[in-house]
């Protein structure tokens, strides 16, 4: 069996599988529970200053698949709603019952040196393997100049690590908020201040619906709405690519990741180590059915490292940022053609319509005596898109087959078609 | 009551306990079930389903539309091509029509979208304020329609429609054809033929005349003359002789007839029961003959065919209902004799039983009987020939006993067409009953329309 072990940025774990700091991780309570599901870590819900923050009633909305399954949670809670001493307590209480967990405290306090100062100490006290720092929060928090508008400041970011490193000896985490243009610049930032690992990501900022009867977004508040940040499923497409955009930095290089955002399955979680990470977290997927769902997730991806004969996960580790490039280094002659496995398809004329609609003509509906139609790829106007696999409802009915047209490897900066080639 | 069975005995069961035998054989979706089975349709392009529906309904459209909280939408494309989809949604074998092509039906998949049952549900939840269409400038023509089957119904609606004046002559009482006299009632249920036909009336410019008989008190001659353009609509108002001695006596019947009975009856426990029955054919009109008699709490329903189970008319769907009211299904066996008591009434049927020889039905010579309180024949409908006398209807061309129709439901006589069962072409049932009527319809109304701009 894989050993699903980890030390992350020097804090040990059990398995890679950690709970974000959320409503999962808010009190001893939850915590617990997910110990005794076999989390390998947590990340407990954001601590601040007292007096704590108080949430509103009404706090997540989503959005939904067309089977009415969650493809994102949008919310409007702020960090924790209970007091910096009860926190305190609970988290000393809980790391010695369950010493082999990692428990990462979070944090967001004022961006003044003095109040990291005073809270670290208490913090360092509890302890807990390491913290985090919540520059994230994309709602409440940055009106009180704290949370996004941190982490959208370089400067507020390196300053901030830098006196974390200097008031406390634990490893720091700095947690990156998704809502700014390059992420590589807020984690150079945190490399700067000394972070030993950086988090990712933070919720996005949304708007998922609006009820159209009382002319509102969702949640509603009364008879008002505001943005919220947005997590789950939906947000992995883009976490993975901030992942992946520090995970190839040479500026960043070796900084610890531990990736988040819409992981829910052992899958998902494999592909953000292949991106470079060295521990995950979750929090919507275990919002939406509860702490059992590590154990498939240990299950699955233990027995996946077995079938490729992975012994742990530096063995995968970052195996796929080398394959990650920009556009202009891909190779413009090579050629891939859609090809349709007649016996598989089922005729739903889906993979004809999107082509012919809206991309390149390049699928024939044959009309059948029968009144049904057979489709086939005209493989001279197939430009290799994708668009008809991806519409296609059965998986692997239309394979993208690798054309040999005998030209060799040239990336755009080396075309002739291209005005602003570099010499050879 | 039914003259030939007023000998036998009356169901066993209260009133309340009969009528729950007969509601709805498929139950309707609620919202939560139509939202979950419209969600599995892939709105496929040029879809199969679409191809195997009789009347051409646009089915991704429709059930995109549920799925998207526009059931006013749905309803109203289902209805611009079929204007009888609330009664085809439950009356129509899907087995072999839509669902049968749906994508979903494949062997790579698990089972079609219920299309049946989404259309219902569109249908019936639409509680359209007024009705969803409105009919074009008056034309000034008149057309005549005989029949108010679905046939009949489909063509009036659509020639109204375009602006002309419909009149339909109807034979019967009430209209809507097999719809009111002869789907088995668990199909159809709460007088909803009716309820349709109100609502398709609301077309404006539609007359129903009854008690019009084409034939008896009407003839092709006079409307062809009254009238800009003719449609017959007539269905297949005879059913099949056996051919054998005694065919007339008490407790033989045809299934239709007993049918037609059983739906207009208030009082089911006032019907004639025959606890041993005997129901001849294999059609899915036999299957609801014996299964109705099941549910009225006949104990010993045999029917009998005679080729084997994979020769039956009857979908495996049909046949799946009649296996789970238990009704035995006989094959193999041909009537050879009605066998009476000392009074003359029918007690029961030798068979021979039968085997193919060299692709032909041969006795086997062996013989078996059963016993019977009543035998009912679903061995097809025919032709009711008395309709078609006067002499411009003798001029129709026929192909069998039926009307001889081209692609366009014209007749051989110009200005006269016509659709439904009693026409040579599809199949009969409901849905393609209306396909035709809805084609006669647009047919008659080019050809009227260019007699009009020559004018
Ligand atoms: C017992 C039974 C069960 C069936 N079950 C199903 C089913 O489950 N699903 C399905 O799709 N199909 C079913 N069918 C077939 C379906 O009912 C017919 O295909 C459909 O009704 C044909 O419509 P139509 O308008 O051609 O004829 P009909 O419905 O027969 O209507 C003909 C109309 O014309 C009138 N008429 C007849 N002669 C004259 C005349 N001389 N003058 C004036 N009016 C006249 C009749 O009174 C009637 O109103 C069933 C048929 C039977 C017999
Ligand atoms: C209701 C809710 C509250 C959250 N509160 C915090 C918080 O206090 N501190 C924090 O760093 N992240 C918070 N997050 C963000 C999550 O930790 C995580 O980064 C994000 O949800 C993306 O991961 P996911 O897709 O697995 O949910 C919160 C998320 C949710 C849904
Ligand atoms: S999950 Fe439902 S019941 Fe529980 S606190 Fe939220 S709204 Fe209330
Ligand atoms: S989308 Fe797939 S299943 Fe549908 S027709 Fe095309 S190849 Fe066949
Ligand atoms: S064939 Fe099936 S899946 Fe395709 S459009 Fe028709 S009902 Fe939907």
């Amino acid at each position: 069996m894989a050993d699903l072990s980890i030390v992350f940025a020097g804090i040990k774990a059990p398995n890679p599988f950690w709970l974000a700091s959320a409503p999962p991780t808010d009190k001893a309570y939850n915590v617990v529970r997910a110990f005794e599901a076999g989390w390998g870590g947590v990340v407990w819900k954001t601590l601040g200053e007292d007096p704590a923050a108080v949430n509103v009633s009404s706090r997540y909305s989503a959005h939904y698949g067309a089977n009415r399954e969650v493809l994102g949670i949008n919310n409007i809670e702020l960090i924790t709603d209970r007091s910096l001493e009860i926190n305190l307590r609970e988290i000393t209480q809980v790391k010695k019952d369950w010493p082999d967990r990692a428990l990462i405290v979070s944090l967001m306090v004022p961006c003044v040196e003095a109040s990291w100062k005073s809270i670290l100490p208490l913090v360092e006290a509890t302890g807990c393997d390491g913290i985090e720092l919540n520059f994230g929060c994309p709602h409440g928090m940055p009106e009180r100049g704290m949370g996004a508008a941190v982490g959208q400041v370089p400067e507020y970011v390196e300053q901030v690590t830098r006196w974390c490193k200097t008031y406390c000896s634990l490893p720091v985490i700095v947690k990156l908020t998704p809502n700014i243009t390059d992420i590589r610049v807020a984690a150079r930032a945190a490399y700067r201040g000394g972070a030993d690992a950086v988090s990712l990501i933070n919720t996005i900022n949304s708007i998922t619906s609006v009820d159209l009867e009382r002319m509102v977004a969702l949640p509603v508040v009364g008879t008002q709405s505001t943005h919220g940040g947005y997590c789950g499923s939906a947000v992995k497409p883009i976490a993975l690519n901030m992942v992946a955009e520090i995970a190839r930095d040479p500026q960043t290089n070796g900084l610890p990741i531990c990736g988040i955002g819409g992981i829910g399955t052992w899958r998902d979680a494999a592909e953000f180590v292949a991106l470079g990470c060295g521990a995950v977290q979750v929090c919507t997927a275990a919002m939406l059915h509860g702490f059992r769902i590590v154990e498939e997730m240990k299950d699955g991806l233990s027995r996946w490292m077995d079938s490729q004969g992975h012994a742990n996960l530096q063995a995968f580790s970052g195996r796929a940022v080398g394959n990650t490039t920009d556009w202009k280094y891909l190779d413009i002659n090579y050629q891939v053609i859609a090809k349709i496995d007649q016996a598989a398809c089922i005729g739903c004329g889906r993979c004809h319509i999107a082509c012919e609609d809206t991309s390149h003509q390049a699928i024939a509906s044959l009309k059948q005596a029968d009144g049904t139609h057979l489709y086939e790829v005209i493989d001279d106007e197939c430009v290799g898109c994708n668009l008809c696999q991806i519409t296609c409802p059965v998986a692997g009915c239309i394979e993208m087959v690798p054309i040999d047209n005998g030209k060799p490897f040239l990336n755009w900066t080396q075309d002739p078609r291209n005005p602003y080639r570099e010499a050879v | 009551m039914i003259q030939t069975l007023t000998h036998l005995p009356h169901p066993r069961e209260d009133g309340a306990t009969l009528a729950s035998h007969f509601t709805d054989l498929a139950p309707p979706l609620n919202a939560r079930q139509a939202q979950l089975e419209a969600s599995r349709c892939l709105y496929c392009y040029d879809a199969p389903c679409v191809n195997a529906c009789p009347s051409e309904i646009d089915i991704p459209s429709f059930i995109r539309n549920i799925h998207t909280e526009n059931v006013q939408g749905a309803a109203q494309k289902i209805l611009s091509a079929n204007i009888l989809g609330g009664s085809c949604a439950r009356v129509c074998p899907t087995e072999i029509l839509c669902q049968q092509a749906c994508v979903r039906n494949n062997a790579e998949e698990c089972a079609p979208v219920l299309i049946g049952l989404l259309q219902r549900y569109a249908i019936d939840n639409a509680h359209f304020s007024e009705h969803p269409f409105q009919r074009a400038a008056s034309t000034g023509k008149r057309i005549a329609v005989v029949g108010a089957g679905p046939a009949g119904l489909a063509c009036a609606h659509r020639a109204a429609l375009h602006g002309h004046d419909v009149v339909i002559f109807e034979a019967r009482e009430k209209a809507g054809g097999l719809n009111e006299y002869g789907i088995a009632k668990y199909k159809l249920v709460d007088d909803f033929a009716q309820k349709e036909l109100d609502f398709l009336l609301q077309i404006g410019g539609i007359e129903v005349r009854h008690g019009q008989r084409l034939g008896d008190n009407l003839t092709l001659s006079e409307l062809h003359q009254q009238f800009d353009s003719v449609f017959l609509g007539l269905g297949l108002a005879a059913s099949k002789q056996l051919g054998l001695p005694f065919e007339d006596a008490p407790g033989l019947l045809a299934a239709t007839d007993y049918i037609r009975e059983l739906r207009q009856a208030d009082d089911l426990t006032q019907l004639p029961l025959a606890d041993r029955c005997i129901v001849l054919g294999a059609g899915n009109t036999a299957i609801d003959m014996a299964v109705q008699m099941a549910r009225l709490g006949a104990r010993d329903v045999n029917l009998v065919y005679r080729r084997g189970l994979a020769d039956m008319g009857a979908t495996h769907h049909e046949q799946d209902i009649a296996k789970a009211n238990q009704v035995r299904l006989l094959t193999w066996a041909q009537p050879d004799e009605v066998l009476l008591d000392d009074q003359g009434r029918v007690r029961g049927m030798r068979f021979a039983r039968t085997r193919l020889e060299n692709g032909r039905l041969l006795p086997t010579g062996e013989t078996f009987e059963l016993a019977a309180d009543a035998i009912f024949k679903a061995i097809g409908q025919g032709f009711d020939n008395d309709a078609l006398h006067d002499p411009l209807a003798q001029q129709l061309h026929r192909v069998g006993e039926r009307i001889f129709v081209d692609e366009q439901l014209r007749t051989s006589i110009p200005g006269v067409y016509a659709g439904g069962d009693c026409v040579s072409l599809g199949q009969d049932l409901t849905v393609q009953a209306v396909q035709h009527g809805k084609r006669a319809a647009e047919a008659m109304h080019a050809q009227l329309m260019l007699t009009v701009e020559a004018a």
